[in-house]
Formats: structure tokens, C-alpha cells, sequence
């Protein structure tokens, strides 16, 4: 099978890699490029972990094709961190207990981050809703609700 | 295993190059990348159309053009859609929104498909290059049908005469139970004078609850008067069984939440 070329920005950074066609974005973020940090968990859009932010919306790697992305805007929660300074979501997560097993975290960090870009003072209800495609096993989901609602706290407070 | 991606910019190429064995069309990806990752061995090629008249939205004149390629997502978030953005919504998790589009959703098997059973309450026309079908027509040959699907088009309701309901096990996002839809017009003395009811997860697709829809006819709205159309509902289901639910549970429940829905 012939490779493609796919070229996309990753985290700010110009991406380019040749994959076979037909590899998801999944796969091709993770064995061809590098970046770990999207998880796959069921591969069939029901979990998650493998959530990423494509173009300012949440997407599914597992159930896209990379080829199908060029020259979008793709971040993973490997590019939240600025200069060793965790985003105000990781912090977050791990001050509130909010990872445990940690499988689902970044999945979840994503979704979240959508959801605060948009609604910087989101409601619990809102939280819930935002998460509803992510599946935690391990923390019964309160402390990662918690989790966003502080991290909506700490950036509200920095911008006053 | 690797699948060859082909993409067009007319449906007119992909739906020549979709009658190749195993290929299959690529919308959001939510159904037919589902199956690959899972292993189906029958999808071996896909191919794509980048046309952008099939993300449009048009409401002009109390009727609703919907591309194929719209997602749940866009309709949530339409301000004259408000009316069915409770279907759109009921789709999946935002992310799966963000891609599952109007076409694909009138091919997912149940237990999925639930936004395509709120489009066969509305009496839908699904559109393909072929011409255009009415939605009941479309369903019962979905299988069969090798033409790309471009787009629905239906009379937009008003708030008030369209109502929908998904029941799931898991809140606020879960696999359907059962889904419910129905466009009702009262008429001044609050009898029902036209009924339209379609049912999710009552078969391995969409279908009509004609019997109950019949019993509805010159019904006021009380529990007592709508009796009879909640005794009829079950007639002529034949409900899927999978881990959410068995085909006994569905039957058994149908009637309460039509009974909840038509008194909600």
C-alpha cells in the first residue's frame, strides 16, 4: 500500500509525516510522530482516551483518518505545558486527586479545555456535559469535575 | 490492514467509485471507522467527498434542507433548529457529535440511529443523485442502496407540535434504550388531528408506531384518553436485544415513556 504524506500543525509546531492510508490520527500521532499522549482505549469512539482538539473542536483520533487532517490545527494535552509550567488543567487535575490509573486524563483534559475556551465559568451541569463522552474507571468522576471547576476558578482569577 | 482512501470533490466521482466491492462511503467517520478498527474485513477501501454543499444548512420558508455532511453537533447549536436539537443532542458524547453526520445516522443500526428516528417522525426526504425518497421508503432499502445519500429536507416543525425522547441507563450520555419522536397537531378544542410517531431500537431500524398513531386521532392528552394508543404501540415492534436491553424490556417499557412523552 502506498504511504501518504500528511502535514498538519501539532501543537504549534508544523508536522509532516508519510503514513499507510487508512491510519488513523490515532496511530499516527502515537507509532509515526510521537506524541503518546492521546490514549487508545476502545478504538470504537465510545472511551475517549484518544480524544484530541482538531480546528478548536474535541474529535476522536481513533475514528479519524490522519490523511484527512491536513493542514488542520491539532493539540494534544503533550502541548498544554509552557515552558515546565503545567496548564492550569493539569495542575488542577493533580491537585484534586483527579487521576488515578491516568488512562483517561488527557482524554479528558481535552474535552475540558474545549469547554473552558468557550464557557470560561462553566456550570457543574455544564462539566457533566462536557465529560459525558469520557470514560473514567477509576475516580467515580467527582474529582475530576471538581478538577475543571477549579481550574475555571484559577484562570478567572488570573484574568481579573 | 490498510484501507485505500479515495477522495472526490463531486458525489457524482465517489458515487462511481462506491460501486467498487468493499469500498464504502466516509462521512464522520463515527460508523464505518468504527467497523474497520473492529475488524471488519469487508471494508477495504473508502472514499470521501469534499464538496462543502454537503455541511449546508438551509431554513428558509418553513422547510429545512440538511447536507449530509452536517453534524449533530451544527444542528445542536442552530438557532432555528431549536426544535430538534434534543435529537441532535441526544447523539453520542460531544466529541462523537463534533463528526457523526445527518447521512451517517440514517445507516447506523440500532441501537443507534436515534436522530435518524426523530427525521422519520418529520417525514423527511432523503436525497440522493438518484432523486429523492421519502424517509420510510429510504430505510427499508438502506441496505441495498448504493447511492450516496446528499441531504434531507423537511417541513420545519414548530416547537410545540414535535416532541423527542431517548431513555438510556447512563446520564447525561448513554446507548438508547429505546428513542421516541412525534409530531402531533392539536386541534382548538386539544384533540390530537394529526399524529406521526417514530420508534428507536423497536426493530434493527427506525419505524412507525402507525397502530398507536391511529388510536391517537381525536385524543385529548390525559392518561385515560390515551390509553388505548399506549396498548397499541407494542404492535408489530420486534425490538433488538443487546447489553443495554432485551427485546422483553424494550416492549415492556414502550408504552410508559409514550405515555411519558405524549403527557410531558
Amino acid at each position: 500500500m502506498a504511504k501518504v504524506p500528511v502535514e498538519f500543525t501539532l501543537n504549534g509546531l508544523e508536522t509532516a509525516e508519510f503514513v499507510e492510508s487508512g491510519t488513523t490520527l490515532l496511530n499516527a500521532l502515537r507509532d509515526k510522530i510521537g506524541d503518546t499522549s492521546p490514549k487508545g482505549g476502545c478504538h470504537q469512539g465510545t472511551c475517549g482516551a484518544c480524544s484530541v482538539i482538531i480546528d478548536g473542536e474535541l474529535r476522536l483520533s481513533c475514528l479519524t483518518l490522519a490523511e484527512t487532517c491536513g493542514g488542520a490545527d491539532i493539540k494534544t494535552t503533550a502541548g498544554l505545558a509552557e515552558g515546565g509550567v503545567l496548564h492550569p488543567l493539569q495542575r488542577a487535575f493533580l491537585d484534586a486527586f483527579a487521576t488515578q490509573c491516568g488512562f483517561c486524563t488527557p482524554g479528558m483534559i481535552m474535552a475540558a479545555k474545549v469547554l473552558l475556551d468557550r464557557t470560561p465559568n462553566p456550570s457543574r451541569e455544564d462539566v457533566v456535559e462536557a465529560l459525558s463522552g469520557n470514560i473514567c474507571r477509576c475516580t467515580g468522576y467527582e474529582p475530576i469535575i471538581q478538577a475543571v471547576l477549579t481550574a475555571a476558578r484559577a484562570n478567572s482569577q488570573n484574568a481579573a | 490492514m490498510s484501507l485505500a482512501l479515495q477522495t472526490f470533490s463531486t458525489v457524482k466521482d465517489a458515487n462511481a467509485a462506491l460501486q467498487a466491492a468493499g469500498t464504502r462511503y466516509l462521512g464522520g467517520g463515527t460508523l464505518v471507522i468504527r467497523a474497520a478498527n473492529e475488524g471488519d474485513v469487508s471494508v477495504s477501501s473508502l472514499v470521501r467527498v469534499t464538496d462543502p454543499g454537503l455541511s449546508r444548512i438551509a431554513v428558509s420558508g418553513g422547510k429545512v434542507q440538511l447536507g449530509a455532511s452536517v453534524t449533530m453537533a451544527a444542528i445542536a447549536r442552530h438557532p432555528e433548529l431549536v426544535a430538534l436539537a434534543p435529537a441532535a443532542r441526544a447523539v453520542g458524547g460531544p466529541a462523537i457529535r463534533n463528526m457523526a453526520t445527518v447521512g451517517g445516522n440514517l445507516f447506523a443500526p440500532a441501537p443507534y440511529g436515534d436522530f435518524a428516528v426523530a427525521l422519520l417522525a418529520l417525514d423527511a426526504t432523503v436525497v440522493t443523485e438518484d432523486g429523492e425518497l421519502p424517509i420510510e421508503t429510504f430505510l427499508a432499502g438502506r441496505d441495498v442502496g448504493r447511492a450516496i445519500v446528499t441531504g434531507v429536507g423537511f417541513a420545519l416543525p414548530k416547537a410545540e407540535s414535535f416532541r423527542f425522547l431517548k431513555v438510556s441507563r447512563v446520564k447525561p450520555k448513554g446507548v438508547s434504550v429505546l428513542s421516541i419522536a412525534a409530531l402531533l397537531e392539536l386541534a382548538a378544542d386539544g384533540t390530537v388531528s394529526s399524529a406521526r410517531i417514530a420508534l428507536g431500537c423497536m426493530a434493527d431500524r427506525p419505524i412507525r408506531a402507525t397502530p398507536a398513531e391511529k388510536a391517537l386521532l381525536g385524543c385529548k392528552l390525559t392518561p385515560r384518553e390515551i390509553a388505548p394508543a399506549l396498548a397499541a404501540a407494542g404492535e408489530g415492534i420486534a425490538p433488538i436485544t443487546d447489553p443495554i436491553a432485551s427485546a422483553w424490556y424494550r416492549a415492556e417499557v414502550l408504552p410508559v415513556h409514550l405515555g411519558r412523552l405524549l403527557l410531558g
